[in-house]
């Protein structure tokens, strides 16, 4: 460890990794600290995401590739069901990730550029020089070191201490964390091409709980509930133990995860002066689905884009970081967040009945594309009150 | 044994506590630190009970 870089990153999931790699690829001197002994665990994750957005980042490659998605199934809370096919029926449209091994590639192939690694390694409080980050005090094995950097980039996930130190308030509402608990289960019996989705005030109030095949007989059986309606009896992994139960008798758990994921609007400003907030750390998770891998991804790499042209000019002041700030509001998937937050708290608003309305009406639909979106347009067509209800969201969505 | 921070007020149950970071992210005076896997609470804890309230697993709570 030297004593200073171009860049730090802080935290080495994949938005972490990418910066890195985008950086040290473009020959900045940078170091990668990440406080876990290990990259990649404990998973946190559901592990989706789709085969194009993957693709824009790193090639496919069936290490770290648990299994291929064809549909998803969504069931309402009476138990009726719908499908949801890409227009070319059969075909993959995501896959579902072994995150332990994705983000160790992601982070080799950082390291592979030429970015220096540390894992077991914290950073415990930024360096302020003048009202600007500067790097951060780093602790490792029982050392404490300030390490100097032109540019800091936080990468803290869920928890986004650095980010709040650096003076950005990152306090998730109650009612905007969804409060986590998954089982990797085997011995289950699954459609091993298709992701299900189970919807319902009794199953998962104000989220979802997901069924995401790992193999064959193998499956991500999760569930994300509102942290408002979290408590005594009635938390996530409570409401998952029942599922499990009454679903899965006989499966086996293999691995117990717990997590919290974001589902509230991004930080208002994502970036101050000497530094650049990504991923979960920035609040960019999707509020609809919960999905941060590519979100997380694309503002790293958007965050290096801006960063090194600022480190060129020698102003890396908030004005000048601004770029990224307003690049990643204006892209797709800002407008994707911003948009889908929308939606999210309509849906939340649904009660088990009307839940029920909406799937049996869309049960007919053949969708052109499998996205998110097409399915809410034509949910939207064919459910006129909902409609009337969400006029005004209908027209931001075009 | 549960660990408590000076105040006593928020006990972790870390034999239950499954590290994930779900209450460092919602506690409205940042006094929550996952430091690796475990869980560390500094004396600003306001014993609020949020996170005893969103956590997954039922890891924290509150003694006033």
């Amino acid at each position: 460890m030297r004593d200073s870089y171009d860049l730090l990153v802080i935290g080495g999931g994949p938005g972490g990794a990418i910066a890195a790699r985008t950086a040290a690829t473009e020959g900045y001197s940078v170091l990668l600290v990440e406080k876990r002994p290990a990259i990649g665990a404990p998973v946190r994750c559901a592990e989706g995401i789709g085969k194009e957005a993957l693709a824009e980042f790193v090639k496919p490659d069936e290490r770290w590739i648990s299994s291929e998605i064809k549909r998803a199934e969504l069931v309402a809370p009476d138990g009726v069901s719908m499908m949801l096919e890409s227009d070319m029926a059969g075909s993959k449209v995501g896959y579902i990730l072994d995150r332990k091994f994705f983000d160790r590639e992601l982070v080799w192939q950082a390291a592979e550029a030429g970015a220096e690694v540390m894992v077991k390694t914290r950073a415990s409080a930024p360096v302020i020089q003048d009202g600007t980050v500067k790097g951060a005090v780093i602790n490792f094995c029982g050392d404490r070191k300030k390490v100097h950097a032109d540019l800091t980039i936080a990468a803290d996930g869920v928890e986004s201490k650095f980010t709040r130190w650096c003076g950005i308030d990152t306090t998730v509402p109650v009612r905007e964390i969804m409060s986590s608990a998954q089982f990797l289960m085997t011995d289950i019996d699954i459609d091993p091409d298709t992701t299900v989705f189970y919807l319902g005030n009794k199953v998962a109030p104000e989220g979802y709980l997901w069924v995401f095949p790992k193999g064959e007989r193998t499956a991500n059986v999760g569930i994300g509930i509102s942290g408002k309606k979290s408590g005594p009896g009635h938390r996530a992994r409570d409401y998952l133990e029942r599922f499990v139960a009454d679903r899965f008798p006989h499966g086996k758990t293999i691995e117990c995860m717990v997590g919290g994921v974001s589902v509230c609007r991004p930080l208002p400003e994502t970036v101050a002066d000497g530094l650049i907030v990504i991923g979960d750390a920035a609040r960019v998770v999707d509020p609809l689905t919960g999905g941060g891998i590519y979100n997380a991804m694309f503002t790293g790499r958007m965050a290096v884009q801006v960063g090194t042209k600022a480190l060129a000019a020698e102003d890396v002041s908030r004005e000048a970081l601004m770029d990224y700030d307003r690049g990643w509001r204006d892209s797709p998937m800002g407008k994707t967040i911003a948009r889908n937050w929308h939606i999210k708290e309509k849906f939340i608003t649904l009660s088990d009945a009307k839940l029920n309305a909406i799937i049996h009406s869309a049960k007919a639909i053949d969708l052109k594309d499998f996205s998110t979106i097409s399915l809410i347009k034509e949910i939207m067509k064919r459910n006129p009150l909902l409609l009337a209800d969400l006029a005004g969201l209908m027209a931001s969505i075009g | 044994m549960p660990v408590a921070n000076n105040l006593g007020m928020l006990q972790i149950h870390r034999d239950i506590c499954g590290y994930c970071g779900c209450c460092v992210s919602v506690c409205p005076e940042g006094s929550l630190e996952l430091i690796d896997a475990y869980l560390e609470v500094d004396d600003q804890c306001t014993g609020c009970g949020i996170c005893a309230k969103v956590c997954p697993v039922g890891a924290l709570e509150v003694r006033q």
